[in-house]
């Protein structure tokens, strides 16, 4: 079966999106979210239950604790408390444990052990998804119902000291705070005395009820010299004093009972970093001191609890509703001095917040163990309750009151696993599912060759043994994924057609992608390969770059790499234009000449003169190129390192000077990138244009950034819907112009001047567009980018005579550094979300995301486009708008795949969540984007080959 | 072929090579407190200097300069200043270009004019040396083939290692390690070094594994 190359590249880049879409599945998988968006309230308390007359009370248990001290020391592990050299280190504490009022427990952390998730997940008692950080882009605050908010909605007077994580999360919630940064990891004496300082004043006063303090010294020093080192005493001494001098305030008010906390929010491997799922990552001790418990009379093996446990615990001593997406359940020690009253009513209210969350999250609740056990319990409870409120008070009342705390504790058990196995956790098997397929796509080893078409063996394949060999593997290793207890994932809810569906197809492709591999494998290994230096470059560039994903610091500063390639690029090109320029005028060798006759005819008919300043210009683009990058570099300043420094111009700062060069610079800009565009369009699209750009400026001047020279002073600011709209109708205008004359030369005249004509046309179109969403400040990037483009394609790569293939790996490099000339990042933060305003009203949703993408890919989009426009016209072999767009799909899912395999590999990362998923987020962003491009290359193809037959 | 050219190269690069040793070390003993990267700006000219001079003395003596057509004083001396032009040329070119590449403008001018001033005295000097002050043999040498005898491939591949070197060299400065080797120039200097020498090294083994293939047009 012959296809055509270009259509079996975006064959493959779609299949490349769905093993994506399958990755990302797997990947971050779907938060639990109680289907409510409201937070819970006292009022919503479900009342106790009682059997036989209609429930009577809703009365919530007395508190039982009135004030709470939670001390939180960053990065403590589990033995330094309750391991065997606890008693060295933390000797207050440890006394504490094994003699005093306390309960101690082994809390177990959930991967991803990072401060920020597990402050949210001791809050909010859910387990956080990277996923929701996407979802709330624009507020660093935790918008969840948490803990905090309730307390401080139950007129809790809450202070805070320590890292600063906490004042971001719960801004205003807090009476008094202190924030330390964890910005010098060097050093960890300063960072704790700031919380300390406060210590004494706020202990004496009485005028707060929840006390927080977060320690980030022990985990500094973790990150400097491990947990093995002479500085991890000093400074658990140093935390065990300050716990004393909290204990015995608190004992000397004596007044209701406190609560005392001392926990960690992760632990630390043998190294000293943290992030990962290792033993000791996770544990982290967790002791519970306040008068209300039995006296200890000994040390016992600590229980091993979740850390979202304590989330219910304290929700509930201290007389809260319990936050509605917690998973955790009440740890039954803290209650076990309360009447058996009391504490079956706080085992019912967490079961029913947990039965309420499981009944939105997961389908078929009612068939769950946990769920049914809880109905069970629930009923026992209510006649339980009839009995106790008759006066009953024999021994058999409390046996069964015993029971039913039984049921319950196994009821809650059941709920909480059932939920916090769909979380947290990725879904290993569909992310593998995900990489195979992108792995087994990148098998194209047709992407150089430029053949005009691809010869797939379908029936050879279907009929081989491997076909079916792999069919049987595949299958049995789905059915027994599935089938083992403990995963829950995407693919095993998928019906059993479908799931078989998709593993024959696979086998097929993986035995065709093997047959084509193994076929071009001898053909390889006799071809001379000789590259230039621009070829080497080119290669050594995307390889370089593709490895350079594996490090945090390289994806944060991804815009350097770019640049820094960029301009070894122009300084290569430039190279190749003087040796072409004064080697031939120097004519020893004259084996030029003949290479270029096309050239050469044009050329000769011109006079002198127009080839001297042909060659003059020539000489000047690259450097031209390399001082503009050099410029827009300086616009936006992105990237983490260097954030700090001051932007050279910024839209925002509203004083008349700026805005008046503001201004006169977005005018010249609109002048100049009309006179770029307008030169291949028909007159329609010519005014149009005008038009549009004309719109262009006076949205911006209604929005408040430029100066209108007809201005009234006093006119305010409007949000220049009128305008933006005007604007889209010339560029819905020239788009429809544009595919007039496409559909026109395909269909009816088939004419090759009018099918680029109408390319330009939609190219134009694309521009106007982006030069409406672009912020004023970066007008110049746009002006440049069509600047470079034309001078480029004038005077570089249709002189030097590049290649389909070099000529799209120029294309997709300049794409890509305009991405972060834009002011784009690899950071979530720096997505514009603005643009999703321009022309509407209010928020509407896909045309919001659509202009949102459009302009945050404007870069990559525009240089893809002129890669069609230049290919298609350009050139006159018809093979190589389908080699380019090969190339194109190459290149883009290098990257992707060798970024997927990385990101599954450093899964326990420390950065995972910072730096890696935004960053695949933007890559599978990308890589459906350039699908897109394919397909439209495709077409215009398949136009050029039906028109050239 | 070229036995004997390739012994003069090896021993050439020898004593280059021991110079930029010798101008490492010879500061360490004299100066108290001297370090490669605490005292980063006098490695970086004792090293240049000491190149500089060792490279213009030992091609001298050898005598690979192209003979010239006059032998007056006057046409000498004008070869004298037009390669000092040259030199000074090629360090601003090279600023410019590692100011393009990223550097900082204003701030630490200095430190990257010191850097230009020791990839000139690595790459230029060896062209001005060899090829003497001519353009035109430069674009030669450096287009595809474009080599006329051992020394030019020598020096093609010696060029193009400094300048790798340097290139790489850029590469960990982004990284957020606080090393103090990532300060600018430390790791683009000691790049071109590292490049440098490997150059020194690599250009007589490779023209002594490659001497049978290579054959050189006459012109």
């Amino acid at each position: 079966m012959k296809v055509r190359s270009s259509v079996f590249a975006s064959f493959i880049l779609i299949f490349e999106v769905v093993g994506i879409a399958l990755f990302l599945r797997g990947f971050f998988p779907v938060p639990v979210k109680s289907s409510f968006s409201s937070k819970s309230s006292l009022s919503d308390q479900p009342k106790e239950p009682l059997a036989g007359s209609a429930p009577n009370s809703s009365r919530l248990p007395q508190p039982l604790f009135k004030r709470v001290v939670i001390m939180l020391v960053d990065a403590l592990r589990e033995d330094f408390v309750l391991g065997p050299s606890g008693r060295m280190y933390m000797p207050y504490t440890r006394h504490l444990v094994e003699k005093g009022s306390s309960q101690s427990f082994v809390a177990k952390a959930r991967p991803p052990t990072v401060t920020m998730p597990r402050i949210k997940a001791l809050t909010t008692g859910s387990i956080p998804g990277f996923i929701d950080v996407v979802m709330n882009l624009n507020s660093p605050a935790l918008l969840e119902d948490n803990l905090i908010w309730q307390a401080k909605t139950a007129g809790k007077r809450i202070v805070f000291y320590g890292d600063d994580t906490w004042v971001r999360l719960f801004p205003k919630h807090f009476m008094e705070y202190d924030g330390t940064t964890s910005f010098f990891v060097s050093d960890y004496t300063e960072v704790d005395n700031n919380v300390t300082r406060h210590l004494d004043s706020t202990l004496k006063r009485d005028d707060w009820d929840m006390l927080i303090l977060h320690y980030l010294g022990l985990d500094h020093i973790g990150h400097i010299s491990g947990p093995h080192s002479s500085l991890i005493q000093p400074k658990l001494l140093e935390m065990d004093d300050i716990l004393k001098k909290i204990h015995s305030a608190l004992e000397a008010e004596g007044s209701l009972p406190y609560l005392l906390v001392l926990c960690g929010d992760h632990g630390m491997s043998e190294t000293g970093s943290h992030g990962g799922s290792s033993e000791p990552e996770v544990n982290t001790p967790l002791v519970l001191i306040s008068p209300a418990f039995k006296r200890k009379v000994g040390m016992e093996k600590p229980a091993v609890v979740e850390q979202v446990d304590l989330t219910p615990t304290l929700a509930l001593g201290l007389g809260l509703p319990i936050s509605q997406n917690s998973v955790g359940r009440v740890i039954p020690g803290v209650l076990e001095e309360t009447s058996l009253r009391d504490q079956l009513r706080f085992l019912h209210l967490n079961g029913h917040q947990l039965s309420c969350l499981l009944k939105d999250s997961v389908a078929d609740y009612e068939k769950d163990p946990g769920f049914e056990q809880f109905r069970v319990a629930e009923k026992a409870h209510g006649n339980w309750m009839k009995l106790y409120l008759e006066g009953n008070t024999s021994e058999v009342l409390t046996n069964m009151g015993k029971k039913v705390l039984k049921q319950y504790l196994e009821a809650l058990a059941a709920m909480s696993s059932a939920l916090s196995k769909q979380l947290g956790k990725y879904d290993m098997y569909s992310m593998v599912a995900g990489m195979l397929l992108l792995i087994l796509l990148l098998a194209m080893p047709e992407a150089l060759s430029g053949a005009a078409s691809v010869d797939l063996p379908v029936l050879s394949a279907l009929l081989s043994l491997p076909f079916y060999l792999l069919c049987l593997l595949l299958a049995s290793v789905h059915v027994l994924v599935c089938t083992s207890a403990e995963s829950s994932c995407y693919f095993c809810s998928l019906s059993w057609g479908l799931v078989f569906a998709a593993v024959a197809f696979s086998s097929a492709m993986f035995c065709i992608l093997v047959s084509i591999a193994t076929r071009r494998l001898p053909l390889g290994g006799d071809g001379e390969w000789s590259l230039s230096e621009l070829d080497v470059l080119l290669l050594a560039g995307t390889v370089g770059h593709t490895l350079s994903l594996a490090a945090s610091s390289f994806v944060e500063e991804e815009h350097q790499t770019w640049y820094f390639l960029l301009n070894t690029l122009c300084l290569v090109v430039f190279q190749d234009v003087c040796r072409k320029y004064f080697r031939e005028q120097r004519g020893p060798g004259g084996d030029e000449e003949p290479i270029l006759p096309s050239k050469d005819c044009r050329s000769s008919a011109r006079p002198a003169a127009g080839i001297y300043s042909e060659r003059w210009l020539a000489l000047a683009t690259p450097p031209f190129t390399c001082c503009a990058a050099g410029l827009l570099r300086s616009l936006n300043q992105t990237g983490v390192q260097w954030a700090h420094l001051p932007m050279s111009d910024t839209g925002s700062t509203g004083c008349s000077e700026h805005k008046l060069v503001l201004s006169l610079l977005s005018a010249f800009c609109l002048v100049l990138i009309y006179l770029l565009v307008q030169r291949r369009c028909s007159w329609v699209s010519k005014v149009a244009l005008a038009l549009g750009l004309l719109g262009v400026y006076s949205y911006r001047a209604a929005v408040g950034n430029v100066l209108f020279p007809w201005q009234h002073a006093g006119r305010t600011t409007s949000k220049g819907t009128v305008e933006a709209r005007f604007v889209y109708v010339f560029v819905l205008g020239i788009l429809f112009t544009g595919t007039k004359d496409l559909l026109r030369s395909q269909i009816i005249t088939a004419d090759a001047k009018l099918k680029s004509r109408g390319l330009w046309e939609i190219y134009s179109g694309l521009v106007l567009l982006a030069s409406l969403l672009f912020r004023a400040h970066n007008l110049p990037v746009l002006c440049c980018c069509l600047l470079i483009q034309t001078l480029m394609a004038q005077f570089i790569w249709k002189r030097l005579h590049y290649d389909a293939a070099q000529t799209t790996i120029m294309h997709y490099w300049f794409g890509q550094a305009f991405f972060y000339f834009q002011g784009n990042s690899n950071n979530i933060g720096t997505v514009d979300i603005s643009v999703g305003f321009v022309g509407l009203e209010s928020y509407v949703e896909a045309p919001a995301i659509f202009l949102t993408a459009l302009s945050t890919y404007a870069g990559p989009l525009l240089w893809a486009c002129h890669l069609v426009c230049y290919l298609s016209s350009e050139r006159d072999s018809p093979v190589a708008l389908g080699h380019g767009c090969y190339c194109l799909a190459l290149l883009r899912s290098v990257p992707a795949a060798a970024y997927i395999v990385l990101v599954t590999v450093l899964r326990y990362h420390l950065f995972i969540w910072s730096v890696f998923s935004p960053k695949l987020l933007y890559e599978s962003m990308h890589l459906l984007l350039t699908a897109a491009v394919c397909l439209f290359f495709n077409t215009m193809e398949q136009s050029h080959g039906s028109s050239k037959s | 072929m070229w036995d004997h050219e390739i012994k003069a190269m090896a021993s050439t690069h020898a004593i280059i090579a021991s110079s930029v040793f010798m101008a490492t070390v010879l500061p360490a003993v004299l100066v108290p407190g001297f370090s490669v990267y605490g005292a980063h700006l006098l490695w970086l000219y004792s090293v240049s200097g000491a190149v500089t001079v060792v490279s213009v003395a030992v091609f001298w003596l050898l005598g690979i300069t192209p003979p010239t057509k006059k032998h007056t004083l006057g046409y000498k001396l004008s070869r004298v200043v037009r390669s000092c032009l040259y030199f000074f040329l090629s360090c601003l070119f090279f600023h410019t270009v590692v100011v393009l590449y990223g550097a900082p403008l204003i701030e630490s001018a200095l430190e990257t004019f010191s850097l230009s001033v020791l990839l000139t005295s690595l790459t230029t000097l060896r062209c001005l040396c060899v090829l003497g002050p001519n353009v035109q043999a430069w674009i030669r040498v450096f287009s595809r083939h474009g080599a006329m005898s051992v020394w030019d491939t020598c020096l093609q591949i010696t060029v193009a290692c400094t300048l790798v070197g340097a290139w790489l060299g850029a590469f960990p400065i982004p990284l957020d390690w606080d090393r103090p080797w990532q300060v600018w120039p430390v790791s683009c200097s000691l790049g071109a070094m590292i490049g440098y020498l490997t150059g020194l090294v690599a250009a007589p083994a490779w023209i002594h594994y490659h001497r049978k293939q290579l054959t050189y047009k006459c012109k």
